[in-house]
């Protein structure tokens, strides 16, 4: 095994039985994270981000296939693993009748760190989330936001060399969401600590190195963010059309249109060349009577990335029911 | 009748010593979306509870279709719409029961039930599912049949508070695909969202911080005049160690730096003018042996101007 990989997955299967069968939540996955990296596993709820996450630390049995972190089998060295590895559980509440000061003695007791040590780790914990004037408040007083931030310090307090953080971040605002990741930035800079990450949100993806995303058990991408935002077809023109349903079923039988997605009131039209497709587009539109308002080329975001790679591989198509309102 | 279906003057909301919501002031037209957004704890639920007229309003006053949700609750139910973020569903019944459910509860004839019935099933893309248990529904479908549930009485108004958390982009897209259909037809919007993106899609949005209306305009509009400074997009070889330079020159105060923060393999910085400290940062980390690429002066994204807004 490669010393530089962190977390590894082959061909990771995940197989659960239910009344009328079996279902594979997690269905041959393949991924490797490389030390010091941080990976956000990225999908929508149900995709078997949580199951990859508890397979790969050893929480769950897998079916089939091969994982590990820092070389250690997830099955099978789950000491060595639980002594290097912070995990944040999805939903984890952190104990609501205890401070601040006790949820950290709390988890370094338990993860077996001493007393001389917690003196040293806990204050720089807590000022580095920014803890430190709280120390005496309940678990339970303390903001969404705040209790994301503790319970990520608790799962450093044993100075893990890697964490899996699974949905960190859910039902937080954007403010705490920000600063989140920020401190996720920092760690990764500073203390060159690997994280893995899965998040229900696109536009976290733009803040890790790597980014898998998965869909229905499988993973549908896993590169750096540019490249997975260069998957998409083509070039992407967005404009409001005057009526939106019939230009919605008239694009994508035009010559050159790969994709078309729904936006709000606007087209999002993927086109293999946007300076001769725009005018074609228009003219097409007007025919109908339709007109074109505020036509422009964008950049593609992870969100029309993800779109376009679900509607492909899976064949999940956009549904438009907007007449029927 | 008035141009605007949502008027709010000094509207304020007060547990004991805490204020919840403070003095708030907006308008919102007939078939506008309007977004409503802020940080959790800001008052977003607060101000919409109020205007549902489930919650006192302690001082000032609203109107919602030209009633006052304190004293004319009752009617005001009969014509607007809630959805929460729970979806508030029977999982025990049916599809179709639970249209029924909403529309006897509304008081709809037997004619127009069965009318909604039919509409809602093709709206929420429910045909051949109509029977199926609500539990068993995935994501999208479900907040789409709790959209319809929602507005089976026809609503002129609708609430919807985080109606999109949980579900996935295509869903999401779908959803938004109905709110604008439904605004088409001339029925307001007033929508609490965490996601950015959604935000975009909203005509007007109004940030709300600590109780009070931060900020209020087109997201374009606001990128323009609520951004403190400007974000540059610092591109280099080793963003780690770039990273670690960059936020001691912060501590330092050897750059006026307001943010720094990774995003991916980039740095996005948050300096007072980008034409004037563009070169100093590309300066102060090649000084420090970094390898820089490309520093460019991006335009903000609707999330770093509402964390503007809410943090100033």
């Amino acid at each position: 095994m490669n010393d530089q990989v962190a977390i590894f997955a082959k061909d990771l299967v995940k197989r659960f039985k239910t009344r009328s069968g079996a279902v594979d939540a997690v269905n041959g996955v393949t991924l490797q994270v490389r030390r010091g990296e941080t990976y956000g596993l990225i999908g929508p709820d149900g995709a078997g981000k949580t199951t990859t996450t508890r397979v790969i630390l050893g929480l769950l049995k897998r079916t089939a296939g091969k994982s590990s972190i820092l070389g250690y089998d997830s099955m099978h060295d789950t000491y060595e693993i639980r002594e290097r590895v912070g995990y944040i559980a999805q939903q984890f509440a952190l104990p609501g009748d205890l401070t601040v000061m006790e949820n950290m003695r709390f988890f370094a007791d338990v993860q077996g760190v001493s007393r001389d040590e917690q003196r040293r780790r806990i204050p720089e914990l807590l000022d580095f989330a920014g803890l430190s004037d709280f120390t005496n408040r309940l678990g339970s007083q303390l903001s969404g936001g705040m209790k994301k931030k503790l319970a990520l310090a608790c799962s450093l307090v044993h100075e893990p060399q890697v964490v899996l953080l699974d949905e960190p971040t859910l039902g937080v605002d954007p403010v705490s969401r920000r600063e989140f990741w920020n401190l996720l930035g920092n760690l990764r800079a500073e203390k060159g600590l690997t994280i893995f990450v899965c998040t229900p949100y696109m536009d976290e993806a733009e803040r890790c190195n790597w980014v898998g995303l998965m869909y229905q058990g499988k993973l549908v991408a896993h590169d750096s963010p540019e490249t997975v935002k260069k998957m998409v077809p083509g070039r992407l023109l967005e404009f409001t059309p005057s009526n939106f349903v019939p230009a919605w079923r008239l694009i994508p039988g035009l010559d050159g249109v790969l994709e078309v997605q729904t936006y709000g009131a606007m087209l999002h039209v993927f086109v293999d060349d946007p300076d001769g497709r725009r005018n074609e587009i228009e003219h097409a539109l007007a025919a109908q009577g339709i007109t074109c308002e505020g036509m422009r080329e964008i950049e593609p975001r992870m969100e029309e990335a993800f779109i376009s790679l679900i509607e492909r591989q899976s064949g999940r198509q956009m549904e438009e029911t907007r007449d029927a309102v | 009748m008035s141009e605007y279906t949502i008027e709010v003057h000094d509207l304020t909301k007060r547990f004991g010593d805490f204020t919840a919501v403070d003095r708030i002031n907006f308008s919102v037209r007939r078939g506008e979306i309007y977004g409503w957004l802020g940080p959790n704890g800001a008052g977003k639920t607060t101000t919409i509870r109020m205007l549902l007229g489930l919650l006192k309003i302690t001082e000032g006053s609203a109107q919602v279709l030209g009633y006052d949700p304190t004293t004319q609750a009752k009617t005001l139910h009969a014509r607007v719409g809630y959805m929460s973020q729970l979806f508030t569903l029977y999982n025990d019944l049916t599809a179709y029961e639970n249209i029924r459910f909403y529309g006897q509860a509304y008081g709809l004839s037997r004619s127009e039930l069965a009318r909604r019935q039919a509409e809602i099933i093709e709206m929420a893309g429910l045909q051949g599912r109509e029977n199926e248990l609500t539990a068993n529904l995935s994501g999208g479908w479900k907040q789409r049949l709790a959209l319809g549930c929602a507005i089976v009485h026809r609503p002129q108004v609708v609430f919807l508070d985080e109606p999109t958390a949980g579900v996935d982009p295509i869903s999401r897209r779908e959803f938004w695909g109905l709110i604008y259909a439904m605004a088409k037809k001339g029925v307001t919007v007033m929508v609490t969202t965490h996601y950015m993106d959604e935000a975009e899609l909203c005509q007007r949005v109004g940030f709300i911080s600590r109780g009070k209306l931060v900020a209020l305009d087109t997201p374009g509009r606001l990128k323009q005049t609520q951004m403190r400074g400007h974000v540059l997009e610092i591109g280099c070889d080793d963003s780690e160690a770039a990273m670690r330079i960059l936020l001691a020159a912060k501590e330092a105060g050897a750059l006026p730096l307001d943010e720094v923060a990774l995003y991916g393999a980039q740095i996005h910085a948050v300096v007072p003018d980008a034409e004037l400290f563009k070169q100093p940062v590309w300066d102060f980390l090649v000084g420090e042996g970094i390898r820089v690429n490309d520093v460019v002066w991006i335009a903000p994204t609707l999330e770093d101007v509402f964390i503007s807004a809410v943090t100033a």
